[in-house]
């Protein structure tokens, strides 16, 4: 069972489908009790930093998910600005961010001439090292990425997926239980698949 | 390396698809649903859902038509058609969709690209430009499906657009829709140039070099097709299709 938390940011019904596509249960809540429960946690998002930080202080959720995440060592794969909000804070805003991982979020610096920020489309990504969460990924995957900021490990094994726009940054990380994609695993058809897949029955 | 992003753009009228030539003359092309299916399958880059009936009937949204079809999306839809205030797009956006599509509400009330960007973030925000070929030379920005008039040139309302938070801009040719005679290049650069974000190309594609063309010569982010993914040969029989990975990776940058 997969817990996606629902703070009022995001596209939660794409992932209810694809979870249900690839016969993953799952339940979208904020219910403390829930999460309470919950074994492997979803934290997806989009849009700016703050507002996504103010919505999660909003359902006093975060000392639960805190607890949960760090002590309980419960799996948590943060998407997008979920995977934002797990860092220590944001070039975008001004508001602390989760800390969950030594983690900095910053904007895209324009490199080459015509290079487009939000960096819109689908990409590649390459693995860096070996993890449940992208072993077996179909051939040359790719994923549908959105986003003008990108998060920076302080802690280069932390990286597992990289991916080049203008320079390369992190497309996903992983510390312990803790995972994050930028990119749109639930739209990204067999890609994001699989690698929801591998969330809900390999990671550990 | 991010290659183009090639963009199937479906019309929706009443609870079928439909194809247009010049905004005029919808064809049936088939049934919503069992179009994602087959987009699906061919692993299509992302979706432009476009209900042309909507501001002219003077409604809102079809949710429950919406809702069926983004379930099935696998891949980034865009919807747009009748969206009239912040509340259509949050309920648009509620059932699935990651970006909401404004065209004939965003000459008329500019303020809800703001509030739309505001809420959800700029990337969820396209607005789309239908644009008309004037006599005299020249172009104009067109209202209400192609029907109105508004004195604006295009560059300079996707520019202020931009300033209100439009994450994209889908450029729409009203004389090329359905003609597959290639895209208006001079239009596209004189939009993508004037604008810092994607702009998407639609309107007069009929082959993978025409795709080319709007990248390189007219400098777009992405391109959108309807009727080259929808029919087949020169009697225009219904087919859905799609380039496959290869095809796209050689012709595109």
């Amino acid at each position: 069972m997969i817990t996606i938390v629902n703070y009022g940011m995001g596209n939660l019904g794409s992932i209810l489908n694809m979870l249900k596509k690839i016969g993953v249960a799952a339940q979208i809540t904020s219910d403390p009790a829930v999460i309470a429960q919950a074994t492997r946690l979803v934290l997806p998002g989009v849009g700016a930093f703050d507002a996504g930080m103010e919505n999660l202080e909003r359902t006093q959720l975060i000392p639960l998910l805190n607890e949960r995440v760090l002590e309980h060592r419960v799996p948590m794969l943060g998407i997008c600005l979920g995977m934002h909000l797990m860092t220590r804070g944001s070039t975008e805003g001004n508001r602390p961010g989760l800390g969950w991982l030594p983690a900095q979020t910053v904007r895209f610096a324009t490199t080459e001439p015509g290079m487009k920020i939000p960096h819109m489309g689908w990409n590649r990504v390459q693995g860096t090292r070996s993890s449940p969460l992208i072993d077996d990924l179909p051939e040359e995957p790719r994923f549908y990425f959105v986003h003008s900021y990108y998060v920076h490990c302080d802690d280069s094994r932390d990286v597992l997926l990289a991916t080049a726009y203008g320079s390369s940054f992190t497309s996903a990380f992983q510390r312990d239980n803790l995972f994050g994609v930028q990119f749109h695993p639930e739209k990204s058809h067999k890609f994001g698949m699989a690698l929801l897949r591998n969330f809900a029955t390999q990671v550990q | 390396m991010l290659r183009t992003r090639v963009i199937p753009c479906l019309l929706l009228r009443g609870e079928g698809l439909v194809k247009t030539t010049r905004f005029a003359n919808p064809v049936y092309v088939g049934d919503p649903i069992n179009a994602i299916r087959i987009f699906n399958d061919k692993e299509v880059d992302e979706l432009a859902l476009l209900d042309i009936t909507a501001s002219r009937e003077g409604r809102g949204p079809a949710l429950q038509i919406i809702r069926d079809f983004a379930s099935e999306c696998f891949m980034p839809v865009a919807y747009g058609g009748g969206i009239r205030t912040l509340d259509d797009a949050r309920q648009v956006l509620a059932v699935g969709i990651e970006k909401i599509i404004v065209n004939t509400q965003a000459l008329r009330r500019p303020e809800l690209v703001a509030e739309i960007a505001r809420e959800f973030g700029a990337q969820a925000v396209v607005v789309s430009i239908d644009v008309q070929k004037k006599l005299l030379g020249g172009y104009e920005v067109m209202a209400a499906g192609g029907t109105q008039k508004t004195g604006l040139k295009p560059a300079e309302h996707a520019r202020r657009m931009v300033e209100l938070g439009a994450g994209e801009i889908l450029l729409n040719s009203i004389e090329r829709d359905g003609t597959q005679a290639g895209y208006d290049l001079t239009l596209i650069r004189a939009v993508a140039d004037a604008v810092p974000v994607p702009v998407i190309a639609c309107g007069g594609a009929g082959t993978l070099q025409h795709f080319r063309d709007a990248v390189t010569e007219g400098h777009a982010s992405a391109v959108a097709a309807g009727s080259m993914f929808v029919f087949h040969g020169r009697h225009r029989a219904v087919l859905i299709s799609y380039p496959s990975r290869s095809e796209l990776e050689r012709a595109l940058p």
